[in-house]
């Protein structure tokens, strides 16, 4: 039986009473008495040398309060990186500053130049055609190998170079690497390219600054998925703001994918704009801005080599990645191609030896940055289909081949070769089960009816793991990270028994309010309406680090148990004062304390009421007053898996792809709401199909984004996609926190472009068409020319 | 968007003398101009309004003619044109319920974007384009991609369709905009067929003489098996090569006639 509320249950999702109906109240839906509108002028260019900005005509426009260029900026700093990379001769990497505003160059199509802020929006755009810019076109650095030729043009001059880094990944292993591929059987060698992605959040990126005088406070209300690390950054390294002047706030944010997690320069423009002019100002991005502006992902380029053995065990991995850093690094850009990558090279599969080398590179692009999955989609696709290239040239059955070189479930904990140590996971149960719902074994009479209707019909397995529940702080510090990746969790219980739960998680989307409450209600033994999730108020909640990176539950969830834990502690003992009971003697069931072995039971509501008037309290041991705070540091990642199960009909006139049927079993640990858990799934296997078959960012060469629009970028749409089965059967608990959860946010989308890439290169082989590969995304032209070449 | 002065004319005529206005520009049902001046890279001094003119909304039938008002809508056009079923279809096709919905066939036709539906049907067909000044004929109207034969502040009043024996529109999807990649529209009529191209080709919406032949003498997909478009000319971009463009006009005439017969 299905559980109708608490943990297991698939509890309605109480935010999406207010979502769906219009009540959302999203950033753009603040508006502060006084406000004034800020519009970005931005480069049109790629890279150029500005020489003059002359803004007096603007300045005289009705309407326009002041135009803003890098020199009002002189004093503030530039927007940090949250991530030190050490390159392979032990040197930290490059790393330019970022400036609010250009300063003495533009460096990609959207670098913000000036603001115009002014009393209307659109007074604001006016002005904006009359600031007179001087621009000196250079060259645009644009090809990732290109730029690091000897004598490329230099994206930013006081570099040495256009390399970020040089990164090795076991630097110590590359030599027996090298001598593992020299002993091999067989060598499986790919070419490929991981495409640059936007995000695309439903709802774009909007900023308000507000200043208060009276008291020297600010507030920046942003669309943000980790307001205290907004604060941290923008209080601490661009502004000079203490955080005890600094408020942040981030209300309800539609949708992020990680584009959401950094800090951009139109927040810190908005608050430093607020105090000068003594006056709000808002700033609402456009889709079009948005394009050339939000931090992108992907777009990496990589020689995966794959060494078998005669047995066809896998016996090494060697790669080398260029990864796109675009003009300047975003908040966590140098994580993603290189902890966030290199540690996932070892999958599912007990490879003994890995060697990974990344080359982060500049070009005059847009920043890139963490994209649903981030790193690791990159390392499953490169692995998943060097995989299944191994597996046509060998002649064996790629599901086969796979299962050989599993890690079986009697080897957890796993050490990697990849500086991880697997807690768990059973990778033949997700295999097994992917094979059963997705009906392997009877793929031969759906091809057959798909040849008799004139179409190709291709199968693609993919297997996944990922490391998410990020992350152990005093590790991730050890690997450059400039944060701690812990999580708060902050439990008020009211007098009369209601609770409020202050999270330094972030929702934005994915029914936190919903899941957090399904928790704490079971733990206490509450309808879970009892209980309320308050997050993104920097004023309201405790230093906390957001959502990114499938941690939420795993991380600011196990936070929130523990401060539970410390509230029910307390509250039995309280318990055991009203009933005159020893305290080990008491026990919490469905909302009542009773004493074991008796009839003797007082209600959660008297034990809460007692907290907070303390008439007959046991005031000599404990304070009056139920609220409990906790931070909670992961002691490992949490890891994920599962296998995934694509079918695609192939329309050889055409070369059109179409996903027929696609099956992803799962295993996320313990599943709080399955409901929600199958929804998040859904979404990332939507984003993944995107990527496979359809989203690309692509720049000429003049650095001009040539798909800056809906009507060149192409997102998925609900009719492209088929019925999504998804499992979650298969259960292997966390060993390591205390819900023994996973994360289930990015494993649709880290999974599933491999799997639909090994479809449609199934589907064309077994027609006949000796095709190695296909770079993403698939499109019908793509699929028409690798046929017909 | 610059501010701009709107004018709703109740005749043509009035609509006609609006457009003599310095910088006034006609305005359908705005589905391409309006977002064009929501992002500056239009400023008209003047809007003229052509859909509250009496007379020019609306699908009559005469005789072997559909005629089709200039202000009418995609979805009127889907909803009444039974009597030409594929251009019906076609225009059920376009773009999403509220473009179709405030789109109208004249505004298409005058912006004669290289990529719209609309023109493969008016040239497959043979129609004609009745302005407030004259009757140009299909064949004389089009003029490469964004250009039209129409004069300055030539108003389309209406578009009259010669009814085909058979014929059905074929449109392969580009993935991000869904306008036509390229799109085929075969009609045969009793002196012949016609083949319209659209999308495919740098110089906008061509017919396909070779197939019409072809289709004239045996109006079968097999007619066509020794045929094939030259890359010559046509459009390349992120969605597709000249020479896969070149291939889907052969594709989709095919499937047209297939559809068709």
């Amino acid at each position: 039986m299905p559980k109708d509320s608490g943990i297991g249950a698939s509890s309605k999702r109480r935010e999406d009473v207010r979502f769906l109906t219009g009540n959302g109240n999203y950033t753009d839906d603040i508006n502060i008495n006084g406000q004034t509108y800020a519009h970005f002028i931005r480069s049109d260019v790629a890279h150029g040398t500005i020489n003059s900005i002359n803004t007096a005509a603007a300045e005289a426009m009705d309407g326009v309060i002041k135009v803003f260029t890098a020199a009002d900026f002189a004093a503030a700093g530039g927007i940090p990186c949250g991530w030190q990379i050490t390159d392979r001769d032990g040197n930290a990497m490059q790393e330019p500053k970022h400036p609010i505003l250009a300063e003495g160059k533009v460096r990609h199509v959207g670098d913000p130049i000036a603001v115009v802020v002014a009393e209307t929006l659109e007074a604001a755009r006016d002005a904006a055609e009359a600031v007179e810019i001087d621009i000196d076109e250079l060259p645009a650095v644009i090809d990732m190998k290109a730029a690091l030729d000897d004598g490329a043009t230099k994206v930013h001059d006081d570099l040495t170079s256009n390399l970020c880094f040089d990164w090795g990944f076991v630097e110590e292993n590359r030599e027996a690497v090298d001598a593992a591929f020299a002993e091999a059987a067989h060598v499986t060698s790919l070419d490929l390219v991981n495409n640059r992605l936007v995000a695309n959040p439903m709802e774009p990126r909007v900023a308000i600054g507000d200043y208060n005088r009276s008291d020297d406070e600010y507030t920046l209300y942003t669309t943000s998925q980790n307001p205290h690390v907004i604060r941290l950054l923008m209080g601490a390294f661009v502004l000079s703001i203490p955080e005890h002047k600094l408020r942040v706030v981030a209300p309800d944010v539609g949708g992020g994918f990680g584009s959401k997690i950094y800090h951009y320069a139109e927040e810190a423009f908005c608050t430093f704009a607020a105090k000068v002019l003594n006056r709000p100002v808002k700033w609402t991005s456009t889709r079009a801005e948005a394009f050339v502006s939000d931090a992108h992902g992907r777009d990496h380029v990589t020689k995966i080599e794959l060494a078998l053995d005669a047995d066809n065990k896998f016996t090494a991995i060697r790669t080398e990645t260029y990864a796109n850093m675009g003009a300047y690094l975003s908040t966590f850009a140098p994580a993603i191609p290189t902890w966030l990558h290199g540690t996932l090279m070892a999958g599912n599969y007990t490879t003994p030896l890995i060697y990974v080398n990344v080359k982060a590179v500049f070009t005059n692009t847009v920043p890139v940055d963490a994209y649903r999955g981030a790193g690791r989609p990159e390392a499953t696709f490169q692995l998943e289909r060097v995989i299944d290239k191994a597996a046509r040239e060998l002649g064996v059955d790629p599901a086969e081949l796979r299962r050989q070189n599993f890690i079986k479930p009697d080897q957890f904990p796993y050490a990697t070769p990849v500086a991880v140590e697997y807690d768990t996971g059973d990778y033949d149960a997700t295999l097994d089960k992917v094979l059963e719902l997705g009906d392997y074994n009877g793929f031969a009479a759906r091809a057959a009816e798909s040849a008799a209707n004139g179409k190709l019909r291709g199968i693609g397995l993919a297997n996944y793991i990922e490391a998410c529940g990020i992350a152990p702080s005093n590790l991730v510090g050890q690997l450059g990270a400039r944060a701690g990746l812990y999580e708060s969790a902050k439990v008020r219980v009211n007098a009369t028994g209601s609770i409020s739960v202050f999270t330094g998680s972030h929702s934005h989307g994915q029914g936190h309010e919903t899941t957090f409450a399904q928790v704490v209600a079971d733990m206490i033994g509450l309808p879970e309406d009892q209980i309320d999730i308050v997050h993104g108020d920097t004023s309201k909640v405790p230093m906390g680090m957001g959502t990114y990176g499938s941690r939420s539950l795993a991380v600011g969830g196990s936070a929130m148990v523990r401060a539970t834990e410390k509230i029910i502690n307390k509250a039995k003992k309280i318990a055991a004062h009203l009933m005159e009971a020893a305290e080990d003697d008491i026990e919490l069931k469905d909302g009542q304390f009773s004493v074991a072995g008796t009839d003797k039971s007082v209600a959660w509501g008297d034990v809460t009421l007692a907290a907070y008037v303390p008439h007959n309290y046991p005031l000599e041991d404990i304070e009056p007053g139920l609220e409990e705070t906790a931070f909670y540091d992961p002691a490992n990642f949490t890891y994920p898996s599962g296998s995934y199960l694509c079918e695609v009909e192939v329309d050889p006139d055409t070369g059109t792809v179409d996903v027929v049927a696609f099956t992803a079993a799962d295993d996320f640990g313990n599943v709080i709401n399955p409901m929600i858990v199958e929804g998040q799934v859904q979404g990332g296997l939507a984003q993944g199909i995107g990527q496979a078959l359809r989203e690309s960012a692509v720049y000429d060469d003049n650095g001009q984004l040539l798909s800056g629009s809906f009507m060149d970028y192409a997102m998925p749409r609900a009719d492209d996609l088929p019925n999504l089965v998804v499992d979650h059967s298969s259960c292997t608990p966390c060993t390591h926190n205390p819900l023994g959860v996973k994360g289930c946010g990015e494993a649709g989308a880290i999974g599933s472009p491999p799997a639909v890439v090994n479809a449609v290169l199934d589907a064309l082989n077994r027609a006949g068409h000796k095709v190695d590969h296909i770079d993403m995304p698939v499109s019908p032209a793509r699929v028409w020319a690798a046929m017909n070449s | 968007m610059h501010n701009f002065d709107f004018v709703s004319p109740s005749t043509v005529e009035e609509a006609a003398a609006a457009l003599q206005g310095d910088e006034a520009q006609a305005l359908g049902g705005g589905q391409t101009l309006i977002p064009t001046m929501k992002q500056r890279l239009a400023a008209p001094t003047t809007l003229v309004s052509l859909t509250g003119i009496a007379g020019m909304s609306g699908v009559s039938s005469d005789g072997g003619a559909l005629t089709i008002g200039g202000a009418t809508t995609h979805a009127t056009v889907a909803d009444q044109a039974g009597a030409y079923p594929a251009l019906a279809a076609l225009a059920g096709g376009i773009g999403d319920p509220a473009v179709r919905n405030r789109g109208t066939i004249g505004g298409s036709l005058a912006n004669n974007d290289p990529s719209a539906c609309y023109p493969s049907a008016v040239l497959g067909s043979g129609a004609t384009v009745v302005t407030n000044t004259r009757e140009i004929a299909a064949d004389d109207f089009f003029d490469g991609m964004f250009t039209t034969a129409l004069d300055e502040g030539e108003i389309i009043t209406a578009v009259r369709f010669p009814v085909p024996q058979a014929a059905s529109y074929q449109k392969f999807l580009q993935p991000a905009s869904r306008f036509a990649l390229t799109g085929v529209f075969v009609a045969q009529y009793a002196d012949g067929v016609r083949v319209a191209v659209t999308g495919a080709s740098e110089g906008g919406v061509f017919r396909w003489s070779e197939a019409e032949a072809a289709l004239s003498a045996d109006f079968s997909a097999g007619a066509l098996d020794g045929l094939s478009v030259s890359a010559d000319g046509m459009i390349g971009d992120l969605h597709g090569t000249p020479e896969y463009r070149a291939h889907l006009i052969k594709v989709l005439t095919k499937r047209a006639v297939s559809a068709a017969a």
